[in-house]
């Protein structure tokens, strides 16, 4: 079964919305379906989009004030007590600052918190790169225990914030501030651990998580247009890879590219590169922010500065294709 | 009601009890941190044998009281506290810190039954406990549990705690009763020339908490500042409990190099013999190893 894309997703009027608004609604809902879902926040409430479930459920939200490292130990007293906890703040905070705790109390305590980091990536924009979180993705999937995931846009969010309400398990989600073009539809699938091919070709293998894949969509459309077919994977889920989609396209292709809103080095390119290493080693060029960090400036500019629209990742992508030979498989 | 009907002098035998399994087991472990699990001895016995509604049987009784250990690196008195209630047998202290063993060397919740938490890293319990709390209050509400922590002195120089304590003053957590083992030692030396922590009562006070000052090798003084806790139900209570780090040990007393450290076999063999006479004011037919 094909991935039932948004058929507008490539027109300049693609409906675009924030990631985290998708959460927003997720969460709200699953707390609707499960009474046991708590929600904590560090004073970005509204921010991180959690004033619906605020709204809805005022005796099971929990306001903690500019303190990152209660938040998400907290959590792991709520999760204890038998509750459910989703546990929200700017990525680079929490994360970012409270990384020990989740370690300790969370991963290795092997307890349901649901770690919600907003505003990640250089997409922030004018706030800079003290608020332009990068390294989260790297931060967390070190972490036995912990599933990470990065929702491509807001419908994709919205059921990412559903299932992660129900696995009973450790998760971190990383979502981003600014609209973001919606590629999915409201039925399109969504399973924790599951990539999905959302275009098909056979010259390159294009894998995305979070932002980028909208991206990855453009650059693969302006490709063929150059008479190159790219199969575009959309891989929500960083941690743990589904091993087999991934594979099953790069065997067919060859070549990979990979990218993402986020530090290449322990991101998501290098997570794909040790799967690949380890089991179909062929030529791989990671696009993402390479050992640098970002600066203010407008979200789309940045994208741009940073070579991360379609137009600029077509270019290094043909690059890549006339310079690197296609591994040929048996 | 008190969980069982030992009597304070059946108590405090109890107390030495614990004493001698945790020396026994650093002996065997052959590293562990001994001055706080022996200043600590007295306030878990207090927990584990008087204080808490627990089933040692049925671990996660829903009705029981929760205690949370923050500073894991005592945890040897929690693992001599539930072996001599019954949660597993007092031969497997024995395997403290070995490859395989349920007690590691810092407690991980998935191994044992009977841990609330996994901790070691400084400063995360009392958050848990708070987490904890709030729920017994404001979600599940379950007016006949409570919330304890036992939390180090040193480990109060962690932000972590205070913005716990900051939380549990705003949501006047009146299920949450916390034990301050203030043995005035951390690893650099005393708390007072590592980071002076006073006037800590006037700290928690200022935070919200109602505050207790207890001689924290007392046990009598300990139960009592466990019903004066539980009897106020609009506030947390903390009760900085006066220890002797190495309480029990005249050499390890009031040493802070014993932080970290665990007896060699003769000073094991010293320790025991001191704890099984009472520091020789009692002739005692198992007396010496």
């Amino acid at each position: 079964m094909s991935y039932p894309l948004n058929p507008d997703v490539l027109k300049d009027d693609v409906m675009r919305e924030p990631i985290r608004a998708g959460f927003g609604r997720g969460l709200k809902a699953a707390g609707q379906a499960n009474d046991q879902i708590v929600a904590l926040c560090a004073d970005l409430t509204e921010s991180v989009q959690m004033h619906l479930f605020r709204e809805a459920f005022p005796e099971r939200f929990i306001e903690v004030g500019i303190a990152e490292q209660n938040l998400v130990t907290l959590g792991a007293g709520f999760a204890r007590a038998g509750k459910i906890p989703f546990v929200s703040s700017y990525a680079a905070f929490s994360p970012g600052r409270n990384w020990e705790q989740i370690r300790t109390t969370v991963a290795l305590n092997n307890q349901p918190v649901k770690i919600i980091g907003s505003h990640a990536g250089v997409s922030v924009g004018p706030d800079g790169a003290t608020h332009q979180m990068l390294e989260d993705i790297a931060l967390m999937r070190v972490l036995p225990n912990m599933i990470v995931v990065a929702p491509g846009d807001s419908l994709e969010a919205e059921k990412a914030t559903k299932a992660m309400a129900e696995n009973g398990k450790p998760v971190y989600m990383r979502l981003a501030r600014e609209k973001t073009p919606i590629f999915s539809t409201p039925e399109a699938p969504f399973e924790i651990g599951k990539a999905y091919v959302l275009r098909e070709g056979h010259d390159v293998a294009l894998l995305g998580t979070g932002t980028m894949t909208y991206q990855l969509l453009v650059a693969a459309d302006l490709l063929s247009k150059e008479g190159i077919e790219a199969e575009v994977v959309h891989v929500p889920t960083v941690k743990p890879l589904d091993a087999e989609t991934i594979l099953a396209s790069v065997k067919k292709t060859g070549r990979v590219v990979t990218a993402e809103e986020a530090q290449a080095a322990g991101g998501f390119g290098s997570a794909v590169a040790e799967l690949l290493g380890e089991r179909l080693p062929v030529p791989i060029k990671r696009i993402g922010m390479l050992d640098r960090f970002g600066e203010s400036g407008e979200p789309d500019q940045l994208i741009d500065v940073f070579n991360m629209t379609g137009a600029k990742m077509m270019a290094t992508i043909k690059q890549f294709i006339d310079t690197m030979p296609r591994y040929h498989q048996d | 009601m008190p969980r069982t009907n030992l009597t304070l002098i059946q108590l405090e035998e109890k107390a030495n009890k614990i004493r001698e399994d945790i020396v026994s087991m650093l002996l065997a472990a052959g590293s562990g941190h001994s001055a706080g699990s022996l200043g600590l001895a007295d306030i878990f016995t207090a927990l584990y044998f008087n204080i808490m509604n627990l089933k040692p049987d049925e671990p996660e009784w829903p009705d029981r009281d929760v205690l949370f250990l923050s500073n894991g690196h005592c945890v040897p008195v929690q693992y001599a506290s539930m072996a001599e209630a019954g949660y597993f047998e007092v031969s497997e202290l024995q395997t403290l810190r070995k490859y395989g063993s349920r007690l590691q060397g810092h407690p991980e919740r998935e191994r044992l039954p009977g841990l609330e938490n996994t901790s070691g890293p400084l400063g995360c319990g009392l958050s848990q406990a708070a987490a904890y709390a709030y729920d017994l209050e404001y979600i599940d509400k379950q007016p006949h549990r409570f919330v304890y922590v036992v939390m180090g002195d040193g480990e109060l120089d962690e932000g972590n705690i205070w913005e716990a304590a900051m939380f549990a003053g705003k949501y006047k957590l009146g299920h949450l009763i916390g034990f301050i083992d203030r043995n005035n030692i951390q690893i650099d030396g005393s708390t007072e020339d590592v980071m002076p922590l006073e006037d800590l009562k006037a700290k928690w006070e200022a935070f919200g908490w109602h505050v207790l000052e207890i001689d924290g090798n007392n046990i009598e003084s300990i139960i009592n500042a466990a019903s004066e806790a539980r009897a106020i139900t609009n506030r947390p209570t903390v009760a900085i409990a006066h220890t002797i780090p190495g309480k029990g040990v005249d050499f390890m007393e009031y040493d802070y190099k014993w932080h970290g450290v665990a007896p060699n076999s003769d000073q094991a063999k010293l320790a025991l013999e001191k704890l099984r006479t009472l520091d020789g004011k009692i002739t005692h037919e198992g007396a010496g190893v």
